[in-house]
């Protein structure tokens, strides 16, 4: 049965302005800068501003997504938001997104959750239901304002940042050719109920966590595929810091080149839900037709999702100048020291 | 009493065996050992298991009759025996399996140590290993045990002159001979200036002056020494045996820069072997710590009290020294898997002795020694081996 052709017919990227640099933290706690940032490969991370949570981050990306394209919003007839940060415990997000955006009320709605990769399962869902015909365009948005304890080493990497990509069969400017999953029990990294703060495994959250399902979902989607990595211009892989997504290409015989375009960390931070979808709209940025990407990610408990793309020639007259880049989002900063920082993410207690 | 010999040895690789439970592991070490020693289970007269707290870190206790269990040896309804001395578990399971075998009351002993620390996250493996401190007059003000080393260091740098560097050279040489050690946690090369730049965990000592939280076992036969010649060729016998306490709480002592333990264990296991600390070839000794190490050495007799420092940056306790201590890389480059760690270094000690450790093997090593530290210096358990 030969398959419908679906992919991606817009996306858009959010990403919060305000920046705290790694010597800002780690002098706070008195550790040695550079040992962190060497160790880390990061330099600088986002920060929402106290008015920015999940549910901001995701509308603007959405705007931004459909700034790109004519679509009348409410023809999208899912909304699902992938993040571990939802601003409500009970009380969907993706309700708040759609109302915002025009696609309410004939509309599927749901968050999602599963550590970083809850944004790419809710890809894979609007796929699942575009190709059923129940739907004409689904909305997947990969969104967090991640959580670390004051003086967690997570504390260098958790950021904010999300990511918005229209899926359906109509112009789409990259067919995805092909998507599987990796999952099983594997507790590395967690937040319990009610609870501020995840904790997490320590070195427990590499091998047999992190890299492990990663090298499990590509090799099975290139084995699917038939591809090996010289077949892909670029490779997106889960950023939970600069190191582990350089280390994973290395594994799995991919070069730095196919990485760099799609690593964020290093300048934004872990984004959690929004990390491996922004890092695919930094790719898209810049894509040409025919170029292949593919992406994998990672959601903590554990799974990886990967994904077999190709950019198409509708990308030629997509206007993807409606909106801001990744890069002109990275770009958009102003720093802030640790006594602001502690303000913007609630760390500060008094009676 | 009848001389008791060592007729098999076994040891699992050392580290974070994220996918090897406890049972595994001991089980995974005793049958290496029972399989080297060429015994069969229905020979084993009884069992002898060291481990400081799987209480606490995986939520086990009855150790024994777990290990009877997993090994299958509970069919035949043998003793089991767990033992507990904090870090010193393994070493005292070695003297009591010992004890066993010369007294007459067992014939074939399978002693084992075992620890798996890494199924527990963050500072909780510090909190349980502070357990095996003062927990009323120390670990209750919030001590740690990187932190008593720290003040014997710093004592021992204001006593004697010991330098930071010095202290570093331990780890440099240890991490040395763990890149030799296939089994060892480490297995990478450091340098003095990382040792001194890495992140400070108790001043002065730094995250590399500190041995690891590791998951391991190892495991021995022993039998009695008329016996052993029936299993084997290369029998190494247990010629000393040696154990003492002293104050569990640092503040306790009259110097925090000798372990008296160490000095009256040793004094009874050099006695009963006949031999002095220059007769020594080659020792496994404790060096949880940087520091430790240092002490040792003195406290052993090895070097004069205050000169272990010195000796370890000249060289003299690398393989190729005079004093070579820890040719396995020690607690620091081997990992320490608390209880397994007394077990482990009696068997590095009969593979040196047996001519078969390999790259890391001690020239002409026929008279070795374990030292074996619980908490602070509150235990200590010696032992000397030597080739017959």
């Amino acid at each position: 049965m030969p398959m419908e052709e679906i992919g991606i017919v817009s996306y858009g990227a959010y990403i919060p302005m305000n920046r705290i640099k790694v010597e800002e933290i780690a002098s706070t706690w008195g550790r040695n800068p550079e040992n962190i940032k060497k160790g880390l490969r990061i330099s600088e991370k986002s920060v929402p501003s106290p008015d920015e949570d999940v549910a901001t981050i995701s509308v603007t990306a959405a705007r931004h997504a459909l700034s790109r394209v004519d679509i009348n919003p409410a023809d999208i007839g899912a909304i699902f938001i992938g993040s571990e940060s939802h601003p409500y415990a009970v009380k969907p997000t993706s309700t708040i997104v759609g109302e915002a955006i025009g696609a309410t009320p004939e509309l599927m709605a749901a968050d999602y959750e599963f550590a970083c990769k809850a944004g790419t399962a809710a890809i894979q869902n609007c796929i699942a239901l575009v190709r059923a015909g129940m739907i004409k365009y689904g909305l997947a948005i990969g969104a967090d304002t991640a959580q670390s304890a004051p003086g967690d080493a997570l504390e260098y990497t958790a950021s904010a940042g999300g990511a918005a990509f229209i899926i359906g069969k109509d112009n789409i400017i990259a067919r995805i050719n092909h998507t599987c999953s990796f999952a099983t029990d594997t507790p590395d990294f967690w937040r319990r109920e009610a609870r501020k703060y995840p904790r997490h495994g320590g070195r427990f959250t590499g091998m047999p966590a992190y890299f492990k399902h990663i090298t499990e979902a590509a090799k099975m989607l290139m084995t699917k595929m038939g591809t090996k990595p010289e077949d892909y211009d670029y490779a997106v892989f889960h950023q939970p810091n600069g190191k582990f997504p350089l280390t994973v290409a290395k594994m799995l015989g991919f070069r730095e080149e196919q990485v760099q375009q799609g690593l964020l960390t290093p300048l934004i931070g872990n984004t959690y839900s929004g990390s491996s979808p922004l890092g695919l709209c930094s790719v898209l940025d810049v894509a040409k037709p025919g170029d292949r990407i593919i992406m994998v990610s990672y959601g903590s408990g554990a799974g990886s999702d990967a994904f077999d793309i190709t950019v198409t020639d509708s990308m030629k007259n997509f206007q993807r100048e409606k909106a801001p880049t990744v890069k002109q989002l990275i770009e958009r900063k102003r720093y802030i020291n640790y006594a602001v920082y502690a303000k913007y993410r609630d760390l500060l207690y008094w009676e | 009493m009848r001389d008791v010999a060592i007729i098999g040895v076994g040891i699992t690789k050392f580290g974070e065996l994220w996918d090897k439970s406890f049972r595994a592991l001991i089980t995974e070490a005793g049958t290496k050992a029972i399989l080297d020693a060429g015994i069969e289970g229905k020979d084993i007269d009884a069992l002898f298991v060291g481990s400081m707290s799987p209480g606490r870190f995986i939520g086990q206790e009855h150790i024994g009759a777990l290990v009877a269990d997993s090994s299958g040896l509970h069919v035949m309804n043998i003793p089991t025996t767990r033992v507990e001395n904090a870090c010193a578990s393994g070493g005292l399971a070695l003297r009591q399996a010992y004890i066993s075998v010369a007294s007459g009351i067992h014939d074939i002993v399978v002693v084992g140590g075992v620890e798996k620390m890494t199924d527990v996250i963050g500072g909780e493996a510090t909190d349980i290993l502070a357990m095996a401190a003062d927990q009323e007059w120390e670990a209750f003000f919030g001590v740690t045990f990187p932190a008593l080393y720290a003040m014997i260091a710093r004592r021992h740098m204001h006593e004697y002159g010991t330098t930071r560097e010095q202290l570093a050279e331990v780890a440099v040489k240890n991490h040395d001979n763990g890149l030799l050690n296939p089994n060892a946690h480490f297995r990478r090369k450091i340098t003095v200036d990382s040792v001194l730049n890495a992140t400070m965990v108790a001043d002065p000592l730094t995250v590399l002056d500190c041995s690891p939280i590791s998951d391991g076992a190892a495991a021995l036969v022993l039998a009695p020494l008329d016996k052993a010649k029936q299993y084997t060729d290369k029998i190494v016998k247990i010629s000393g045996s040696g154990q003492a306490s002293d104050s569990l709480a640092l503040h306790g002592r009259e110097d925090i820069c000798t372990f008296k333990a160490t000095v009256e264990a040793a004094r009874q296991a050099y006695k009963q072997a006949g031999v002095e600390p220059k007769d020594i070839d080659f020792a496994e000794v404790h060096d949880c710590f940087t520091i430790a190490e240092i002490l040792a050495i003195e406290d052993l007799g090895f070097v004069k009290k205050g000169e272990g420092g010195k000796a370890t940056e000249e060289g003299r306790t690398r393989i190729d020294g005079d004093i070579p201590i820890n040719p396995s890389g020690g607690l620091k480059a081997k990992g320490h898997p608390v209880g397994a760690t007394g077990i482990a270094q009696a068997a590095e000690v009969v593979l040196q002795l047996r001519g078969e450790a390999g790259e890391r093997q001690v020239k002409d090593a026929e008279i070795g020694l374990t030292h074996n530290i619980g908490g602070s210096g509150a235990t200590c358990v010696v032992h000397i081996l030597e080739v017959v």
